[in-house]
């Protein structure tokens, strides 16, 4: 166990400096000089030089890499292009609000996913359960922003019940609270996006708990039917969703752009598409940094709650 | 991995019964060794309602300009926004070009698209995967690394910042989404190629010494040929459903290229002037085409992992297929 952990931390350190050595690699791509990027292009070639001096532009990459490297560890993700403020900051000013959007729409999708899951295994093959299943693969197979537009034309253009966007100027987590409105449709599009992964995921594992021994047992003992299902099938059912909540971040984060420039919602996503608009580098790649980060500390979060919660897990070799 | 490996097709009895085959490595092309015969697609209703869908697209795409003959190069500010009228079936957007026949050749730069990323993709990825399984040990650790840093940050995200930096055409996102979406497919073979690796036709073939290479050729990649198609079909799915988001956020390739992805962007920013001809055309054919590749690779997936349908129906979001293999019933 012990060993399991030791060697999954191992893996997941490599990936993380994966992620910078990609992100550098990235960094370098980028068309013309980081000094022409910053300077302009009417820079004298000796500013450019001085620049490049400054910064060890000059120096073999290994030694930029390096650091770059120490950089990162001191919290520096570079000056954006754009609006010359450090990408840092600019994140971390976002961060909180992502944490809502993405809280509260993960806690939506969860709330309506499980019990959905579970009964579409108790009613397994029958109509309900192919009603249900053919409606979520239908909404995971269509495109995340299909759900934003057609309840953007329901809701905002024809009901007039919800604002079709934030307005601008939102800074705070309380200041996303006051327009309670806005916060609906981009928490809703970014939950039915999950809802069919983690109904579809409970339902085989619940279709697996309703098969086992000790539902019999319970069963038998005479339970009643909403003690066996509340008890037994979602508990245990529950407990593989932590491993997918690691692996699905990637997925979530992405629609997460796609929603927030959809429903100007002030967080990372948002931040992200107007960056790239823009053509502002290290803002791009120090969210793509942080989101890598994040992924690689989710994935490896899920693994040990999970081989913690679940007492049956004994990872000899992975 | 606990439990017997049902992805793994020669694992389980096959109604053809050879898919236990064999050392000489009978195995030929995508039959029975695969799991996947041809018979099991022609009788699942969901892959054929999904393949005469994309056929019908296709049809509609490369043949219907044939047909349809329709301004798509000029400006016509004159005709602009026309709501579906004689002339116009599906009405005109805000340049006056006619909604139809966009739809048709913006379709075309999606399919094209979607079968060069998933040929490509799981070319690399099949290869890719079976190696660094059959290389084990350090080579592995490293390839594997490798996948796990490019699957950590979202292929969406990575898309947008290599389209920011270049100016996009067709060719260049195929070559983008093709390498960013290998990895998928590598790390889903390279689990086929670990559990096919010590069982015995391998054992035995490598007892009579056949070379790495012949394994690799004649084992690992006939067997591991139906899951890569099915992926494959995803993978097409999903570069289609990435273009289009990629042109929804306005960060698509320029102008005179035309994609549904681009339509619903101009489309949204006439919902509130109730110009509807813009915004469900396009929204509608995205869908269709993309759940009709996925209804067949849902569909291939069954057949390949046994009709396992309940357990195994729609993983793929979640990475999960090659790394758990769920226990039996």
């Amino acid at each position: 166990m012990t060993w399991y952990l030791i060697r999954r931390a191992g893996q997941s350190i490599a990936v993380i400096i994966g992620v910078m050595i990609l992100t550098f690699i990235l960094l370098h791509l980028e068309p013309g000089s980081v000094a022409r990027s910053v300077l302009g292009l009417r820079a004298t070639p000796a500013r450019v030089a001085i620049f490049d001096n400054l910064y060890g532009l000059n120096k073999p990459l290994y030694q930029q890499f390096l650091l770059y490297v120490k950089q990162l560890f001191q919290g520096n993700l570079g000056i954006s292009y754009q609006l010359q403020q450090p990408v840092s900051t600019l994140i971390a000013e976002r961060l909180p609000r992502d944490a809502v959007l993405l809280g509260l729409s993960t806690l939506l999708a969860l709330v309506i996913g499980v019990p959905t899951g579970i009964y579409q295994a108790v009613k397994h093959n029958q109509l309900a359960d192919d009603l249900l299943a053919g409606t979520w693969f239908t909404l995971y197979s269509a495109p995340d922003f299909m759900e934003a537009l057609l309840l953007i034309a329901l809701l905002c253009v024809q009901l007039h019940v919800l604002p079709p966007a934030f307005p601008g100027g939102v800074t705070s987590v309380a200041g996303l609270f006051a327009d309670w409105q806005a916060l609906v449709l981009p928490v809703v599009v970014l939950a039915i996006n999950s809802v069919a992964g983690f109904s579809q995921y409970v339902r085989s594992t619940a279709l697996q708990a309703l098969a086992e021994d000790y539902i019999r047992v319970a069963r038998a003992k005479g339970l009643s039917e909403r003690l066996v299902l509340t008890r037994h099938v979602l508990r245990n059912s529950l407990l593989p969703v932590i491993t997918i909540l690691g692996l699905a971040l990637p997925d979530i984060v992405a629609g997460a752009v796609i929603a927030e420039s959809i429903f100007n919602f002030p967080g990372m996503g948002l931040l992200f598409w107007q960056s790239a608009l823009a053509h502002d580098f290290p803002v791009l790649l120090g969210a793509t940094l942080i989101i890598g980060v994040a992924t690689v500390l989710g994935n490896l979060a899920a693994d040990v709650a999970y081989s913690t919660l679940d007492p049956r897990i004994r990872y000899g070799r992975a | 991995m606990a439990g017997p490996d049902i992805l793994n097709p020669a694992a389980r009895p096959s109604p053809a019964g050879s898919s236990l085959a064999p050392e000489g490595g009978e195995v030929t092309g995508a039959g029975t060794g695969t799991g996947l015969s041809l018979r099991a697609f022609l009788q699942s209703k969901r892959a054929m309602t999904g393949t005469g869908l994309v056929v019908l697209l296709a049809l509609f795409c490369f043949v219907g300009p044939l047909l349809y003959h329709s301004n798509q190069v000029t400006v016509n500010l004159g005709i602009q926004n026309s709501p579906p009228g004689p002339g116009y079936p599906l009405g005109t957007d805000q340049y006056g070009i006619d909604v139809l026949g966009r739809l048709m050749v913006g379709g075309q730069s999606s399919l094209e698209l979607g079968f060069a990323v998933g040929i490509a993709t799981t070319v690399i990825g099949l290869l890719y995967g079976a190696i660094s399984g059959m290389a084990g040990g350090f080579v592995d650790a490293i390839m594997m690394r490798i996948v796990d840093t490019l699957l950590a940050v979202p292929t969406f995200i990575l898309l947008i910042i290599v389209s920011s930096m270049f100016s996009l055409t067709l060719s260049l996102i195929i070559l983008i989404l093709t390498a960013l979406s290998w990895p998928y497919t590598a790390r889903l073979i390279r689990g086929q190629v670990l559990a096919l690796r010590p069982r015995e036709f391998v054992q035995a073939s490598r007892t009579m010494g056949a070379s790495s290479r012949w394994i690799l050729i004649r084992h690992m990649v006939p067997n591991t040929l139906g899951i890569s198609v099915v992926t494959a079909t995803f993978s097409i799915a999903d570069s289609i459903y990435a273009l289009s988001a990629l042109s929804f956020l306005g960060i698509g390739p320029p102008p005179p290229f035309a994609d549904w992805g681009t339509m619903l962007s101009g489309g949204v920013d006439n919902l509130f002037n109730g110009y509807w001809w813009q915004v469900y055309p396009p929204l509608i054919v995205l869908v269709l085409v993309v759940v009709a590749f996925r209804q067949v690779g849902d569909a291939l997936n069954d057949i390949v992992s046994g009709q396992r349908t309940d357990v195994l129906r729609r993983r793929r979001r979640f990475r999960l297929l090659p790394l758990s293999a769920p226990r039996d019933v």
